[in-house]
């Protein structure tokens, strides 16, 4: 690890003032789970590091008119807290099966919006790569097994969050702050493709953070939930994974929103599933259409064509789910 | 010749009884050599080559060596200066805090001329492959063995009812030590060398390292309290002994050099892969008539590794070619149960497939053609208890209730070790106030060795093992070997109640003359001695009589108290999620044979912790190298998957006691049979037989949908 300078903000004000342009200059701690690798390993040698978990304004979590959850918010408060239930039951879903319960601890909501690829090549300082400074994606034609099967290209790594593609079923936006005030941006902009934004994920500048998310209301007959698929059950990333909320009119579905994730370099939304689910009622063949149609436009690389039936799998059962 | 008492005499061994030392494991007051940090103490780090194939043409350590805390940089430590697998150590840095030993290892610049490299097995088998060795072709001239030749064996296929001709594989599987490969070492101002080693073997270390350093053997010291795993790669001294070794002498101060994870799953070590191309034959009534194995495996820069065919059962005649295929990729070391996980996977797999193809039960299959009477006995009881009745006859046909997409099936396989106990000396001390210390040059590898040295003792002088200090880890105790092979306690058992023995005897003759009866109407039990009539000397009166001085007695190995030889089956429950292609292991059945046991609790925890491994080896962990950066893709534990507690199943472990074989050791045998259980289990759940280990679910699912 390269030294560096460690500031505690108490308030934004001290946290953008101690924050930069380049993240070469600054980058802001909360819980770590990420950066502190990313530090280890040398991916990222800044000259300060900010700690922002003094800041009150970042706490909270409300349930007014939707839900406002403060960036600090715990993963594991995330997923205990009563009022994620009900149409919000995809968020605590994808909560609880994140990472392991000394992560879930220590794991910000906005950090895990904010977290880096988890690409071996991206996270090896030997293999810099097109989101590290390198020249290429080492994946395109190395081992890519985890990699994209949808928006690939230059870069094929997929979004690691569990929570991105829960809060995007819910139409979620995060807020923004930056030193000359805050702006709301929805989720679905807020993650770039790699063939938009190459070397980052998100809009998110140097000298921002994320304050808030927000979910708005649910819409009276929603139900939602979210399906993991990972190789170990005691502490994995999602080989794919899929959040649907629905909006249901008795046995029929008003609208759907299905995101992906682990399969794309963002929260993939599914639009051909959820047009398939549109109007119909939500039964065997119904569910059968939605979840071919969610991998219609997949393209595989070498050694993730697996991914394909995997998450038409995971769609089918989530809806099952939801149907039941 | 000497012999145990019986089992329903002994008051201690046998019965369940935790480690001596858990609670110092679990409150952390046990040290690790990864703990050891004295006072003026140097921390060492290894810059490894990120090149698999490459010639190391010059070091810039300007920029290290500036970095604050810096002290030493050694850059000769490669000596050909020829890279061949990514990871190799090229470069030394001693500092004096971890971080800053870490972070200049980052800073030391190396130029190298890279060169093309062939990654894995495949890749060194191609035709105009790189070649790893100059000079040599990658595939080494093959080693046969057979029983009969082979127009035999083409004859006998000829006359078979059935034969299934197919193609296994294996993965290359690291060791994963929790505590990483490393050593404190102390080169002292009279040239004593104090060596504290994460290692199975002080005394091995001890006599091998006094030749890589130049060193009389009894100028060196080898402790080891505690250590974090080793399954066989830690049998041998390591470079970074003399790397650290270098240090300090040259620095005057202790130097710590633990590798790092990376480093760890790199370069420390692994299980061969390999490929296993086996055809096999049987007549009508199901008993074995040929067998034939063309096989390869990898085992890094240097040939190496083997695969024990023909695996565990009776063929008339059969044919093994081996060839060992080098790499650029990192060293093999000795891995639990060397070559015997990859030729029961082919073999019991093959034998499950001979068993659908003539529409005979496996278990039936295996009765037949199993000639050890133990195993017999082992496979009736085994499928017993995993309720192999309720196994679908027919692959595919039993699902999940309430739950039509998940898929349950049963499978069975063999296990089998024998390597017998040797060369161990120990000596013990009983003092005049009652206490008792017992030495032995062994040392405890997890597995509780510990803990039975002081039981052995108690045992035999009717005391508590609380009573007993049981003293191991340290060349300065005698001779013992190291800790592989499951050998331990076939050595270390022995010895220990040899030595005990003669303590007994002494204090026998000595109650005896205090109560004026014969020696062989006293006994030790109960923290006395007591003669037949009623007479009794309490412990520490009877030591007492030892006089002012502590009385020392010397012991070693003697014949009799142990043999070789462990047969084993496993049975294995899955549930296969078609939808995901997730194999869930429910239950697994371990039929463990191991003589007289000493105690049940760590030897059921040897066991569960083999079945375990195998079950880690069987579905997840798998060394994914990267043929354009020449390096493992996956050298940490997120991405080298390993089972963790949610991947573990109900494990019954079922100890066949056979106490008049003495003292077996059960070690390696439980992780053999089951990746093999495992995929058995598979395809009587799913009707689809997986030849490739591990068995994850893109491979499980991708087979599904073909």
């Amino acid at each position: 690890m390269n030294p560096f300078e460690y500031i505690e903000a108490q308030s934004l004000d001290e946290l953008h003032d101690a924050l930069a342009s380049t993240w070469d200059e600054a980058v802001i701690l909360a819980g770590g789970t990420d950066l502190l690798d990313r530090l280890k390993e040398q991916l990222l040698e800044p000259k300060r590091v900010v700690n922002i978990k003094r800041i009150d304004a970042l706490r909270g979590l409300q349930n007014g008119s939707g839900l406002t959850i403060g960036a600090l918010t715990t993963i594991a408060d995330l997923a205990a807290d009563d009022r994620v239930a009900g149409p919000y039951r995809v968020l605590s879903e994808a909560a609880s099966v994140i990472a392991t319960p000394q992560l879930r601890n220590m794991g910000t909501v906005g950090g895990n919006l904010c977290q880096r690829p988890r690409c071996w090549y991206y996270r090896s300082k030997e293999t810099p790569c097109l989101k590290s400074g390198g020249a290429k994606c080492w994946a395109y034609e190395g081992r890519n097994k985890y990699h994209a099967i949808f928006g690939g290209g230059p870069s094929y790594i997929v979004h690691p969050s569990d929570l991105a593609p829960a809060l995007q079923s819910l139409d979620a936006s995060v807020v923004i702050a930056g030193a000359n005030g805050e702006r709301t941006v929805p989720l679905e902009l807020f993650f770039q493709l790699p063939n938009e934004m190459l070397p980052r994920e998100t809009l998110l500048e140097a000298n921002e953070v994320v304050t808030r998310v927000t979910v708005p209301p649910a819409a009276p007959g929603t139900r939602s939930t979210y399906l993991k698929f990972k190789e170990l059950e005691s502490h994995d990333f999602a080989v794919s994974s899929c959040a649907a909320t629905l909006v249901m009119d008795g046995k029929k579905v008003r609208s759907a929103r299905i995101v992906l994730g682990g399969v794309a370099p963002v929260p993939w939304r599914a639009r051909d599933a959820e047009s398939a689910l549109a109007g119909k009622t939500l039964d065997t063949g119904a569910i059968r259409a939605a979840s071919e149609a969610a991998v219609r436009d997949a393209s595989p690389l070498g050694e993730n064509a697996f991914k394909i039936p995997l998450t038409r799998n995971l769609v089918r059962r989530a809806l099952e789910s939801l149907a039941s | 010749m000497a012999q145990w008492k019986p089992l329903d005499e002994m008051s201690i061994l046998g019965k369940h009884y935790p480690r001596v030392d858990g609670p110092a494991k679990v409150s952390g007051r046990a040290k690790y050599t990864h703990d050891m940090a004295p006072e003026a103490c140097l921390f060492a780090c290894l810059v490894s080559s990120p090149h698999a194939a490459a010639t190391i043409e010059r070091f810039d350590t300007k920029e290290a060596e500036s970095i604050p805390g810096v002290v030493m940089i050694l850059t000769d430590i490669h000596r050909s200066g020829n890279i061949a697998y990514a990871g190799e150590p090229v470069a030394a840095v001693a500092a004096t805090s971890p971080d800053a030993a870490q972070y200049a290892a980052t800073k030391v610049r190396v130029r190298y001329q890279k060169k093309r490299a062939a990654v894995d097995l495949d890749a060194a088998m191609e035709e105009g492959a790189p070649r790893v060795l100059s000079g040599r072709e990658n595939i080494f001239p093959p080693r046969e063995r057979g029983e009969g030749n082979e127009a035999d064996v083409e004859q006998a296929f000829a006359s078979s009812k059935a034969v299934v001709r197919a193609e296994y594989r294996t993965q290359v599987q690291t060791h994963s030590c929790l505590e990483t490969h490393g050593s404190l070492v102390h080169w002292g101002e009279d040239d004593t060398v104090t060596i504290w080693d994460s290692t199975q073997g002080v005394h091995s270390v001890r006599f091998q390292i006094a030749r890589m350093l130049e060193v009389p053997q009894n100028k060196i010291r080898v402790i080891c309290d505690y250590m974090g795993g080793g399954f066989g790669s830690k049998l041998q001294p390591g470079w970074y002994t003399v790397h650290a070794a270098r240090l300090s002498r040259e620095t005057k101060m202790p130097v710590r050099l633990m590798l790092d994870r990376s480093q760890e799953s790199m370069i420390a070590g692994n299980r061969p892969d390999s490929l296993q191309k086996i055809r096999i034959g049987a007549d009508d009534a199901g008993k074995l008539t040929a067998f034939s194995a063309e096989t390869y495996c990898t085992a890094g820069p240097s040939p190496g590794g083997n695969i024990a065919h023909p695996f565990v059962y009776e063929i008339p005649v059969w044919r093994h070619r081996h060839r060992q295929v080098v790499t650029n990729a990192g060293p093999a070391r000795a891995f639990r149960a060397p070559g015997h996980p990859q030729a029961c996977f082919a073999m019991d797999c093959a034998i499950d497939e001979l068993a659908h193809e003539l529409g005979i039960d496996p278990v039936e299959m295996r009765l037949l053609n199993d000639p050890n009477p133990t195993r017999q006995q082992q496979w009736k009881q085994g499928a017993e208890r995993i309720g192999w009745k309720r196994r679908s006859l027919k692959p595919g046909q039993t699902s999940t209730p309430q739950d039509p997409t998940k898929k349950r099936g049963f499978g069975c396989a063999a296990s089998v070790w024998a390597v017998p106990g040797r060369g161990t000396a120990a000596q013990l001390t009983v003092f005049p106030d009652g206490g008792v210390e017992v030495r032995c040059g062994t040392q405890d590898i997890g597995t509780g060795t510990r803990t039975i040295v002081a039981a052995i003792v108690a045992e035999e002088l009717g005391l508590r093992i609380e009573d007993v200090r049981p003293l191991i880890g340290d060349t300065e105790y005698p001779v013992s070997v190291g800790s592989g092979g499951s050998m331990t306690m076939p050595s270390v058992a022995p010895a220990i109640k040899n030595t005990a023995e003669k303590a007994r005897e002494k204090l026998i003759a000595l109650a005896a003359e205090r109560l004026g009866v014969e020696a062989d109407s006293v006994t030790l039990a109960d923290r006395a001695a007591k003669a037949d009539g009623g007479g009794r000397v309490d412990w520490t009166t009877l030591c007492s009589l030892l006089g002012s001085e502590p009385q020392t007695f010397h012991g070693e190995w003697v014949q009799g108290l142990s043999s070789a030889g462990v047969a084993g089956c496993q049975f294995a429950e899955v549930e296969v999620d078609t939808l995901t292609g997730r194999v869930r292991v429910i239950k697994v059945v371990a039929m463990g044979d191991c003589g007289l046991v000493l105690d049940r609790l760590t030897t059921e925890s040897q066991i569960n912790g083999g079945v375990i491994q195998g079950l880690s080896y069987a579905l997840y962990e798998d060394r994914l190298m990267d043929a354009q950066s020449g390096r493992q893709i996956n050298p940490g534990f997120e991405t080298y998957k390993i089972a963790g507690a949610l991947e573990t199943p109900e494990i019954e472990v079922i100890l066949v006691d056979e106490p008049e074989r003495g003292v077996l050791g059960i070690g390696e045998p439980p992780s053999i049979p089951t990746a093999a259980a495992i995929a058995n289990a598979i395809f009587n759940a799913t009707g689809v037989r997986l030849r490739e280990l591990p068995m994850t679910p893109d491979r499980v699912l991708t087979a599904l949908e073909a």
